[in-house]
Parts: C-alpha cells; structure tokens; sequence
C-alpha cells in the first residue's frame, strides 16, 4: 500500500485560511468586550518623575488607567526563563510597567481601558508623563565600556553574562598557527515582523476563578505555566488558547509583559479585554533579533587545515533579559562554531549585555546564523588568504562522512551527515568551474560576478529535556500527542506543538493516517488549545516534526497496538498471526478473516466484546524525549553581479541543497527552505533595524524597516540529499531555519568574492547599495 | 460612547450593509468590527503591508487607507464573498494548487491583490506579476509560490 509519508499532500490547513474563516487572536470577540491600550516610552533612558491620569481617567468611556505601582504587588515581574548557568547571569527585575525608570523606547509606562479602541486612543493621548531622560546605549560593546550609562541599579557595568565556550587549545593552536586571519562581523539587529502583531484576548470568570487567554503564542503550554506565575494564578485554572497564528519567526515564543497585563485588567474589572499591538508597537515592544558586535578569528595551515577559531562575542540583550534572551547567544550560537568541520580547538567569549533598546531574543535561526556566518566568513576569509578554492577548503575539513555520530570540540554530538553529498549537488547543479570561467571573463571587461558558498550545519530538533536542564532552560524539551478514534472511526489528535504555517496539521495527519491505512481526510489535528492539548513545549528551534511529530507516530502505534489485540480477539486468531494489510488486520493466509481500522475503532469504542483485560476506548497518549538534538545540513551557494557604479547587488541564481533527513511532505519543506532562505537574504541585503545614539528607533514603519518584497526576490532553485536522522524513529530533522541559517552567508560570501579584485575584505550585512557603494570608494581610495 | 456617528450604506459581497461609524473608522475597521467579517486583515493600518486589500467597485484597495464613510454607496468585495457559493474564485484555486502560503495571514490580501492586479491586466509575466504584487508583504515569505499561483490564475483559459 501507497504511503502518505513521502507525499506532497496540499496543505489541510488551506481551505480555512483562503476563504478568510480562519480565526487569529484580533478576531475574537466576547460579549462585553472591552480594549486595552498601553502608553510607551518615548524616550530610551529616563526616569519617570510623575504620571497624571487624572484626565484620562475622566474621559467618558474610560473603564480604567493602571501605572507600574498599581501592579508591583500584584504581579510578579516579567521572568526570563533561560537561566544560563556558569555565566554569572544576573537578571535585573522586568516589571510589566516601568517604575522609576524607563530603559528603552517602547517600554510600557501605563495601560488604559476603554469601551472602544478610539476611546483607548484618546486616552492614551491625555496621561501626562514627566521623564527626566538619561543617557541611552544602544551598542553591546559601549553598553560595557567604563563610564556607559548603567540601566540596572544592581547590575554594574551592564554585564548580564559572561559565559565561555571551550574545547581544546585554543590559544596553543593560534599560537603555533601557520596562518591566521581575523574579522570584526556586525550582526545587524533585526526585526522579526510576523505579518500578524501581537494580541490577546482575556476573559476571566470570578466564579470558576479561570482565566482564558487567548494569545498569539507559539509555545501556549509555556504562557500558561509563566502566566499563571506572573498572574500568582493556580495552572490549572489558566487556559491559553492560540488559534491560527499569523507567523511567529520566534517572536511570539516569550512572555511579554503586555498578555499578562490585559489578563490582569481583566480580573480586575470582570470584563473581557482586548489588546492588539500596532505595527509601530510591535517594531518597539515585540523582541528583534541577532545584535552582535563579533571579533572572530580563525588559524591554520597552510595546506588549508584549520586548526583553531577564537571568538569574543559582545551580544546585546536590550534592556531587559526576555524568555530565551541569555540562550540565543550562547547555547544555540557558541555550540555550533565547529560548523560542518572537524576543528580541534575551539574558544569562545560571549558577552551579554544590556542596552537601552527593545528586548533582543530569539529570531528564525536565532543564534545559529550568527555562528554559521562567522564560521562561513572566516573560512572564505582563510581561503582568499591561502588563495585557494573556498570550496575545496571547506572539502578538506568536513567531517567525514563515516565518522558519524561525531563530537566536536564544542562537545555537542552531531548525529548525521554526508557534507560533501550536498555540496558536489550543489556544484553541479551551479557548474561552478563554468561560472568562475565566467567570472574570470567578466572582469576582464570591469564586470564583477562572485561566487558564495555555504556549507552549514545547524542543532535543532530542541532536545533532551536533561540538557534542558542542564543548560539553564526553563522547560522541559520533550513533545507529546493524544491520538483519539472517535466510534466513526474518525481520528483527532491533539499536540503539544504548536504549528502556525509550517503545515503539521497537513504532515501530522499523514504520519496517524499512514498508521492507520486512512486517507488524510479522516484524521485531524488540534493544537494551540491547553486545555485539550498535553503538555508540551510549543514550537520553535525547528523541533515540531522530529519532537512532536514522532509522539505523533508513537501515539498512533499505540493505538493500533491495541486495535490489533482487539482484532486477534474479535478474529479469533493470535495476535502472532495478523498481518496488517490495505488498512486491515488479516489472519495471514485467509483474506476473509479481517477487520478494518474503523470498525476496530467501534468495536473499541462500544466495548461489547473486549478481550479480558483490554480497556474500552482507542486512544493513546505519548510524550516523546529525543536521545540527542538533530543536526540538518547543506550546501548553499550563489553567483551574484555587483554593480561597482551603483554598489546594487543582483542575485543571479540562488541554489539549496539541503538534507533535512527523511521528508514527510516535500511541498511543504519547498516551502519552508524558500521562506527561510528570503529571510537570510532580506537579512543579507536590506533589512536592519537602526537606532540612533539616544536610543530611537529610526526604522519603526515598514517603511523604513525593509521586508522582502515579491519583487526584490530571485528565482530560488531547490535540492534534497537524504541523510536520515538516527534520534527518531522516522528519521526526521528539522527545516524551519535552515534557509536562514545559510542565506545570509550565502550571499555576503558572493558579493566578497565579487569585489575581491578590488582588495575588499569583509563588508557587513545588510548590502544595501549604500553600504556596497562605500567600500568599493574606499578601497577604490586605498588603491588610488 | 463618541457622539457623530454616521450612518452609511456599502454593498459588501453583494449586500447592501447599513452601519453607524465613527467618522474616523477606516473602511478596514469597518468591516472587521461593524461587520464582523474579519477575513480581511489588519498588518499595519498605515497602508505599508497590503494585508488589508479589498476590491472596491472592482479595483483593489488597501482598506487602512480609507474611512468607511468615504465609501457611501459603493461596491466591496471582501475574501469572504470572493468564491460564487462553494465554487471558489480561480485565484484561490491557483493559491491551493501553488502551496502560495505558509501561516495565511496575509493570504486574504494577497488573494484580492491578485484578482486586482490580474484585472488590470497587469499580470503577463511573472515579471510583471512580482512588480503589480510588491505591495503585498508575506514574512512567510511564500514568494516564489505566490508569483507562481497568480501566473497559473493569470494565463489558465477562462481565467478572471
Ligand atoms: S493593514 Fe492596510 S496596508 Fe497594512
Ligand atoms: S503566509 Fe504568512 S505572511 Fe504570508
């Protein structure tokens, strides 16, 4: 019989979100509905000297106006749930409204709630607020410097972390080193922009005590478990409900302040409250992404082995340390500077810090494209220093094929991979000695063609849930499913995951349909809803099929399991002699003695004939715990055309090879690598998120801040090499990030390549025409 | 409660709809809020996303950048009464077929920014297509399956 698996099945989730019945958090309505607006400080650094609300409380229509000290005793503050350990970590209290002081432009200084959203407005309009401002830093490495601006009382010199990453010697290596070559990498701060802001929605009912919150969240078991702290609210009485979520990108994983603030008003005031974040609040308040100032050097031989890299990492975590704030920059970045290579000493420095600037967390990739992109740099970098093949460089140091599973320095386990398979697809699919022919041609005539190679690997599938501990996270990292078969026969499951446009409600019901011998259709997937979902821990760090997926798969064996010893009973056979065949339990060698899964499924459910010590019922529950984190891999690589009069960077082809294991559904990975990789080439080419020196944002539109268009992107041409994973028994790793972990790179490795005849190093990303026109000046001056 | 409210007439997807705005009401709050159809979505209020995009009297039009008062009498299709019963419109044929979406989101714009651009005639390449779709943002960034599906509903016979 045919598989699923395998299958390019469209999507389940479709037909909802075409025809507009799809329903996200501002689309809730409750009777007696109310709204919430907050007040955000315009200033980066200041103290609050006096608020007066006096007005807006009097505006008609005005329910309420709460300020920091109305909240101090009835919330505890913001947590940060990743408590790095032997990092010296220090976590400064978050309020959920600024008391004494405002840190960064954005902050939340009052809440006001109105029968109506204009209302809300215009109150907002009439709270007086006397700041005193202060200084404001907004570069992680001033943020440390003597003398800056100290945002904390109790955290001096605005040092959150300093946590070191190490694994053989280092300093030994670089000190005996043949070659050595060194970078200084900005990794632009970045804004994650899920096309749907921020909202919730909550109703809390005096009478039961239970709040429904209703978030757009990634990780609803996580909001319960921090909401029901912040809110000093048993668990069990929370219930968070994330229904469709119009993209998340990691930014709808922490806990805000402002979803507590609105359970909160509506405890107080017995009404349900609305809040939905505009695009100017969600650029201010929701998290950015990356913000490094990165030192980074590499050493090896002159035969073009690398012997050793060294980092001292300046991160900045904005003003206050956000869920997964302190493990971005380290857990998910320091681990991974082997890369795909077998590099024996490996040291790393990274340094937290706090600025006066929106809180900075995890952002697709969140961690690893910093790494991938420092390793990738430097390893062109080592090549043009070496003037040899940035390709057959990186050939020389893969970690072969055969040594799998295979430790790094850093001391992570990577599970499986076949690097050099990507790549030589990758190369033919290019013909790349054809291209730097071209190349070579072109700029005989002034034209400048590059080349950019990536070849990544990347941790993912997050994890065991004993690392989780042991590396400071707040959660367990486990993932879990009920899979229930209603009498029809027809089949629900509910997950601990929570998928918002990666498509596992389409994947999942392959995995429980294939199980069952059932088309798709009959099986359906439910997540985002606490109070019928098992606990699990969301999704994010492309962890949703190799986690959650496989509690899928062990959920449904289970079940069937059970069915067959319901059919051996019902059949009269041995359990020993059933074949599972076109979807039915047959006595092997007689056809006619079978019984199908929905029938089962009734027989189970009515219970008139189970066999003696089988429960009525077909369900099972599974919680799933990896033995290791998976680790995808690929080759990347991209020929660019820079226009040296103009400094515009034209794509000319795009190519990803990627290997993400055994695929469920290859349309919707297709779709994941095109997303991830126009992502890693916005982050490339155009986006950044700028403050000026007193701590403004100055790309606070659209506008201003430059999401990829239709029109700006490239043809992107895909490829896949299986290697499967051996954590999970269907042999999955994770896509969700990889494009992004690999584009950026990709591209900023073409356009040096491109410019290399002109003695151009390093240029930092975003390429804006801007930025690449002024490099080729400069170094159109050195030369001069 | 703010005094001032006016009543008006729209014809949505085909139905005369009688609501009492605001004055400052958005055509785009007008049609999640008064009436409930909260297909059409809301990314930015400030006409930078395209999330928002309706057809009014046929041409496409970002709903934040209009107040629903302006609107007296003319005609809005929304994605709610694009597909003639359970027949669906050709473009949102061509978005199943394509996979042109991940979270959906902005998928409702998209869609009507498609029949949109379609009509205008501006759909011929998917050149052109990437140009007449520019001011339709997805994060997701379902690109190359967007361009792709408007060109399948562009040149497929009998389309739109
Ligand atoms: S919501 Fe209207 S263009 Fe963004
Ligand atoms: S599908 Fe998510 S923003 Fe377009």
């Amino acid at each position: 019989m045919s598989t699923l698996f395998g299958s390019s099945i469209k999507r389940r989730e479709d037909p909802r979100l075409i025809t507009g019945k799809g329903t996200f958090v501002d689309d809730v309505s409750l009777a007696g509905m109310v709204y919430a607006g907050i007040l955000r400080s315009p200033y980066a650094h200041a103290k609050i000297k006096k608020i007066d609300a006096t007005a807006a409380r009097g505006l008609s229509g005005v329910l309420a106006v709460y300020t920091g000290a109305d909240l101090t005793d009835a919330l505890i503050p913001v947590p940060c749930a990743w408590n790095l350990p032997n990092a010296d970590l220090k976590l400064p209290p978050h309020p959920h409204l600024a008391v004494e002081k405002v840190r960064y432009v954005g902050d939340g200084v009052a809440m006001v709630i109105a029968e109506s959203r204009a209302i809300v407005r215009d109150a907002l309009d009439l709270i007086d607020v006397d700041y005193e401002p202060l200084k404001a830093v907004v570069n992680p490495e001033a943020a440390l410097k003597p003398g800056a601006p100290v945002l904390h009382a109790d955290v001096a010199g605005n040092q959150a972390f300093k946590w070191v990453v190490a694994g053989g010697d280092a300093d030994g290596a670089f000190a005996k080193a043949e070659v050595k070559v060194a970078l200084t990498i900005k990794q632009n701060r970045l804004l994650p922009t899920a096309m749907e802001p921020r909202a919730a929605v909550a109703s809390y009912n005096a009478g039961t005590g239970q709040l429904t919150l209703w978030a757009t969240s990634q990780n609803p078991h996580i909001h319960r478990f921090l909401c029901s702290v912040m809110l000093k609210l048993p668990e069990h009485r929370v219930r968070i409900i994330s229904p469709d979520v119009g993209g998340g990108f990691g930014s709808k994983i922490p806990a805000y302040a402002d979803e507590a603030l609105v359970a909160f008003a509506s405890m107080k005031l017995g009404r349900p409250v609305k809040w939905t974040e505009d695009r100017s609040e969600n650029y201010k308040a929701t998290i950015h992404g990356r913000d490094h100032v990165q030192y980074v050097e590499l050493c090896g031989t002159k035969a073009g082995q690398i012997t050793g890299i060294r980092t001292t990492v300046y991160a900045g975590l904005g003003a206050y340390a956000s869920t997964a704030g302190p493990g971005v920059p380290t857990i998910l970045h320091g681990l991974m500077y082997s890369g795909a290579y077998t590099i024996p000493n490996i040291h790393g420095t990274i340094y937290g810090a706090y600025t006066t600037t929106t809180p900075v967390d995890a952002y697709r990739g969140a961690g690893r494209p910093e790494a991938t992109y420092l390793i990738e740099r430097l390893v062109d970098t080592f090549a043009r220093e070496l003037g040899a093949d940035p390709v057959e460089v990186r050939r020389k140091n893969f970690i072969p094929q055969d040594k799998f599973p295979y430790t790094v320095a850093t001391g992570i386990t990577y599970d499986s991979g076949n690097y050099e398979g990507t790549l030589d697809k990758a190369l033919g699919m290019l013909d790349y000695k054809g291209f730097r022919a071209e190349q070579a041609k072109a700029l005989k005539q002034g034209r400048f063609l590059g080349v950019g190679v990536c070849t990544y690997t990347e941790i993912c599938g997050l994890g065991p849930s004993q690392v989780a501990g042991a590396i400071g996270f707040g959660g367990g990292l486990y993932d879990s499913a009920i899979v229930r078969v209603y009498p029809t026969g027809m089949v629900r499951v509910y997950i601990g995951t929570k998928p918002h446009g990666q498509g596992e409600e389409t994947t999942f019901a392959q995995i429980v349909a294939d199980e069952f011998g059932y088309p798709v259709e009959s099986v359906e997937i439910v997540s985002g809803d606490t109070d019928n979902t098992p606990q699990g821990w969301g999704t994010y760090g492309s962890r949703t099929t190799a986690v959650g997926g496989t509690a899928v798969k062990i959920a449904a064996q289970r079940v069937k399991e059970k069915a067959k010893k319901l059919a051996a009973h019902l059949l009269e056979a041995n359990e020993r002699d059933l074949e599972w065949k076109d979807g039915k339990f047959m006595v092997r060698g007689s056809p006619d003695k079978a019984k199908g899964f929905a029938e089962l499924a009734l027989m189970a459910n009515v219970a008139w004939n189970m066999p003696a010590g089988l429960e009525p019922g077909l369900e099972a529950t599974a919680f799933f715990d990896p033995s290791n984190f998976v680790y995808p891999f690929g080759a990347h690589l991209c020929t660019v055309e820079v226009d040296a009069e103009t400094g515009q960077v034209k794509i000319l082809r795009y190519i990803a090879v990627d290997d993400c294991g055994n695929v469920i559904n290859p349309m919707i990975v297709d779709g994941q690598v095109h997303g991830g990789v126009i992502q890693g080439i916005g982050e490339a080419l155009q986006e950044i998120a700028i403050y000026d020196d007193d701590g403004q944002l100055l790309t606070g539109t659209m506008m201003d801040y430059a999401v990829p268009k239709a029109s700006q992107m490239p043809h992107l041409e895909l490829a896949r090499t299986v290697t499967p994973s051996p954590v999970n028994p269907m042999g999955v790793k994770g896509v969700g990030e990889t494009g992004t972990i690999a584009a950026a790179a990709t591209v900023v490795n073409a356009v040096c390549d491109a410019l290399a005849p002109l003695g151009i190093r390093h240029i930092d990303k975003p390429l804006t025409p801007a930025t690449v026109w002024a490099a080729i000046q400069r170094a159109k001056g050195g030369a001069a | 409660m703010p005094t001032g409210r006016i009543t008006i007439t729209l014809e949505v997807n085909g139905t005369p709809r009688v609501i009492a705005v605001d004055p400052r009401t958005t055509l785009l709050d007008a049609l999640r809020e008064c009436l409930g159809l909260t297909g059409t979505k809301k990314g930015c209020d400030h006409g930078e996303c395209g999330a928002c995009t309706v057809l009014l009297d046929g041409r496409r039009i970002n709903a934040c950048l209009t107040l629903a008062v302006m609107q007296e009498g003319h005609r809005v299709t929304t994605i709610e009464g694009l597909a003639s019963g359970a027949a669906l419109h050709p473009v949102q044929t061509a978005f199943l077929a394509q996979d042109a979406f991940q979270c959906g989101f902005c998928t409702p714009g998209q869609i009507l920014s498609a029949v949109g651009c379609i009509a205008e005639g501006r759909a011929t390449t998917r050149e052109t297509i990437r140009e007449g779709m520019s001011g339709n943002l997805c994060r997701c960034s379902a690109y190359p399956e967007i361009v792709e599906a408007v060109f399948l509903a562009a040149t497929q016979p009998g389309s739109p």
